[in-house]
């Protein structure tokens, strides 16, 4: 029972709880029960690893639910697990150490998740175990006295179901009940001749006050198991601690003791005596529905030809579906531009904020159909255990390359677009890996460069419409290839590293749970519309400020105006588009594109192409607007006809080709593989700068593309040329 | 001694009592933390389409690795002797 009247603790200052646990234990889900729509997503300082806090109110006490990252154990391999051994040991700054851990144990495969419960429960720090998948075990006729194990393992325990939401309130009382205290007991001994030189560490980490007494042996085993880890050595004690640790290890090893395998085997023994003697678990295989399910989702051939129905399911929702929303939002977007310019006097501050930020919001909001759609499919798949399979699938593939089966996902959701594809690679381990996964993401072709390539394929390349397809599929192609051969080089040069082993859990089917999925992609749009937002916010004004200063001279803007009066609409129109013209080719940006005119000549481009090229920084298919802007089309999208004529018809102001065409078929062809190549994206630059944390990586892939599309672009055109 | 081989040899449906684990340390750390410990059971359950990796059934989970890894972990053989 609940007594309010004796709380434990006096009601004060915010406790903090984490949750820790083996990936796949049911621990997000666990989270999402405790606090429901009350959580924050953020980032660990200097890292890209995922902070996620909750609040929970118990008994008029405030609590802080800190989700750590999934972990088998606290010998930690990736930044995620790194950030749960240090927030658990209290040894990150910043964060203090929990008052209460609650480790999520799963049920139906209890002594793998006893490993790394004992190992938190030997920290020191207090504890509650939660058995969740309690309806697993049931349904497999299993028995666990949890009291007993409880008892043995020197903490307070609770059943739970957490996709049902069963168990809570147990968990939420013995949350309120717990003294805070932690019960140190010997869960696990070492054999004999090992005693000796692991105290020896272990009374090195307590003299230098790294350790706590209790987590003393813990540590010092970790220490010696692997004879790299000398960096947390290093942290910990320097040099004198090395020499301690080289020669507790060879101390092990005279006595014919592996020290690698010391801690595990030792745990593990004492871990199966606990659970032999407090459980009842079948042990004879019997074939699971998951089991029959996998069957066919791995099969040989059903394997890959389901999951590449599932990819054309994936890409037709967001190519497709969410052309619908963006239609939608584009509308409305350009209705509030509208309603704006109607309701106040042309000018300046109209313009910055229709073509300014009403425009440069919409830019960022465009995206969110298709972020939303892509991490549904991801969360469900996620959720429902398939994504395993797919790493399991793949890795043979993406080995070749270099890369994890689990960077296949990312890849391939940048088809759509690369700022998803981008924040997908958290789900990649090791740090270079997903550093080149997300520098080679923003070659595979994206939606936006659609639009260009269908304009200057329909406008100037020859042949009927299955010759103009070819060259589409052309296109992606090339985009991929190259995505490849970059990773490829990548992977060898600037971050070499070995390919990571694969230790791929492949957990049960599960039914999903929508509201994990939902919750999921909320998150993630919050943090696309937060982080990407503000920077392509601010890069959307500073553009507009260039293409819309200093405006026109007086006299030209009177010259227009005294067109005006008794013109045709049409007419109208076309004066409109005019001075457009005119106001663009005055502006700063019409400079800048003057200015760079000499840089992109050798690929064939007058100024025009230019400030296309510069404007399309922001986002690629605003090239198809600025063309119409520079030739001053009234109304320009990428099917207009007359945007087309004016293109066709475009030539050379001055220079030695002065009155021929700009537009020859092969400095289309070679726009055509600019765009290809190039990081025409604020968007990526900004999400990108965000998942990496500096500036440099993204500067990098800004850089390598457009070399690539430079060259790429003078090497199409000179070939054309040669073989028209 | 018995016999070992290495659980890449097995054919799926085959299973064999861990003997040795060899390999560089941190890798070995990994997989007996996953519960690839000597003296456990470990089933082959199947090879990805390709070929590799494999799906095995450690202490009632399913747990996949390379099939290079999966050479350097001796088991000897249980049941029906490998080919
Ligand atoms: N049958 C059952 N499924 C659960 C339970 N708790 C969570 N799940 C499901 O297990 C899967 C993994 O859960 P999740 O919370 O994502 O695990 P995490 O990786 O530890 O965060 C999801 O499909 C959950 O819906 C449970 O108690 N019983």
């Amino acid at each position: 029972m609940l007594t309010r009247a004796a709380p434990t603790h006096a009601p004060g200052p915010k406790r903090v709880l984490a949750l820790a646990g083996n990936p796949n234990s049911g621990k997000t889900t666990l989270f999402n029960g405790l606090t429901g729509l009350r959580q924050k997503v953020g980032n660990y300082p200097g890292v890209t690893v995922e902070r996620k806090v909750g609040s929970l109110v118990v008994d008029g006490s405030q609590w802080d639910i800190l989700d750590l990252p999934g972990t088998y154990s606290l010998t930690a391999r990736s930044p995620e697990e790194a950030i749960a051994r240090d927030i658990l040991l209290g040894d990150m700054a910043d964060t203090p150490r929990p008052d209460l851990v609650v480790v999520v144990v799963d049920a139906s495969n209890l002594n793998r998740n006893l490993y790394l419960a004992t190992q938190v429960l030997d920290t020191g720090v207090p504890t509650i175990l939660a058995f969740n998948m309690m309806d697993v075990v049931q349904a497999a006729g299993d028995e666990i006295d949890i009291d007993a194990l409880s008892e043995r393992l020197g903490a307070p325990a609770v059943a739970t179901v957490a996709n049902r939401r069963d168990g809570i309130g147990e968990l939420t009382a013995a949350l309120a009940r717990h003294t805070g205290d932690a019960q140190n007991r010997t869960r696990w001994t070492m054999p004999d001749p090992a005693l000796a030189p692991v105290a020896r560490v272990a009374q090195e980490l307590r003299t230098a006050g790294v350790a706590r007494p209790e987590a003393s042996d813990g540590e010092a085993a970790r220490l010696l198991g692997v004879d790299g880890s000398r960096e947390r050595i290093e942290r910990y004690g320097g040099a004198q601690l090395a020499s301690i640790v080289q020669s507790a290890r060879s101390g092990l090893l005279e006595a014919g003791i592996d020290p690698t395998t010391l801690e595990a085997e030792a745990r593990y023994r004492w871990i199966r005596a606990v659970t032999t003697a407090t459980t009842r678990i079948h042990h004879e295989r019997v074939a699971t529905r998951s089991d029959r399910i996998d069957g066919v989702l791995t099969h040989r051939v059903f394997g890959p030809a389901a999951f590449l129905l599932l990819m054309v399911l994936v890409f037709e929702a967001i190519f497709a579906w969410a052309g619908i929303p963006m239609a939608w939002i584009d509308a409305a977007v350009s209705a509030a531009a509208d309603a704006v310019a109607g309701a106040l006097p042309s000018g300046a501050l109209t313009s910055l904020l229709t073509d300014g930020i009403i425009s440069g919001v919409g830019s960022v909001v465009i995206f969110l159909p298709q972020i939303l759609l892509l991490f549904f499919f991801i969360g469900l798949l996620e959720d429902t255990g398939y994504m395993a399979r797919v790493a399991f699938m793949m890795d043979q593939t993406m080995r070749r390359v270099g890369l994890h089966g689990r960077a296949f996902i990312p890849l391939l959701s940048s088809f759509a677009c690369a700022i998803p594809g981008i924040m997908a690679t958290r789900t990649i381990e090791s740090p270079k890996d997903r550093l080149v996964t997300t520098l080679v993401a923003p070659l595979m072709t994206c939606s936006a460069r659609l639009p260009v390539y269908t304009l200057l394929i329909a406008a100037f390349l020859p042949g009927g419409p299955q010759a103009k397809a070819l060259a589409m599929t052309g296109l992606y192609a090339l985009g991929v290839v190259s995505a490849i051969a970059v990773a490829f080089v990548l992977k060898r040069t600037m971050l070499k590293s070995e390919t990571p082993a694969l230790i791929l859990e492949l957990p049960p089917y599960k039914r999903p749970n929508f509201r994990s999925v939902a919750l999921n992609m909320w998150d993630r749009a919050r943090m696309f519309l937060q982080r990407a937002g503000t920077v392509i916010l601010s890069v959307s004004i500073v553009l507009w400020f260039l293409s819309y200063y200093p405006s026109l001279p007086a006299a030209d803007v009177a010259a227009f105006d005294a067109q005006r009066p008794g013109a045709s609409a049409a007419t109208l129109a076309e004066i409109g588009a005019a001075e457009a013209s005119a106001r663009t080719r005055a502006s700063f940006a019409g400079r800048l594109g003057r200015f760079i005119e000499p840089v992109v000549r050798p690929l064939g481009y007058d100024w025009r192409i230019g400030i296309g090229l510069l404007s399309s920084f922001a986002a690629r298919e605003v090239f198809v607007g600025a063309m119409g802007t520079v030739y001053s089309v009234g109304d320009a999208d990428e099917q207009s006809e007359s945007l087309h004529g004016r293109l066709r018809e475009a030539t050379w102001d001055d220079g030695p080709n002065a009155g021929q065409p700009i537009y020859t078929l092969p400095t289309a062809v070679g726009l055509l593989v600019f765009y290809v190549f190039a990081l025409q994206c604020v968007s990526t630059i900004a999400v990108m700068w965000r998942e990496t944390n500096s500036w440099r990586w993204p500067a990098f892939a800004w850089a390598y593309m457009a070399a690539l599309a430079y060259a790429g672009a003078w090497v199409a055109r000179t070939f054309t040329a040669w073989i028209t | 001694m018995m016999d070992v081989t290495p659980l890449a040899s097995l054919m799926p449906g085959q299973a064999g009592v861990i003997a040795e684990l060899h390999g560089d340390d941190s890798l070995r750390v990994r997989l007996m933390e996953m519960g690839l410990i000597r003296g456990e059971t470990v089933h082959v359950l199947k090879y990805a389409p390709l070929g590799d990796p494999v799906e095995l059934d450690i202490a009632g989970y399913h747990l996949s690795i390379r099939k290079g890894d999966a050479q350097r972990i001796l088991v000897s053989p249980t049941g029906q002797p490998t080919r």
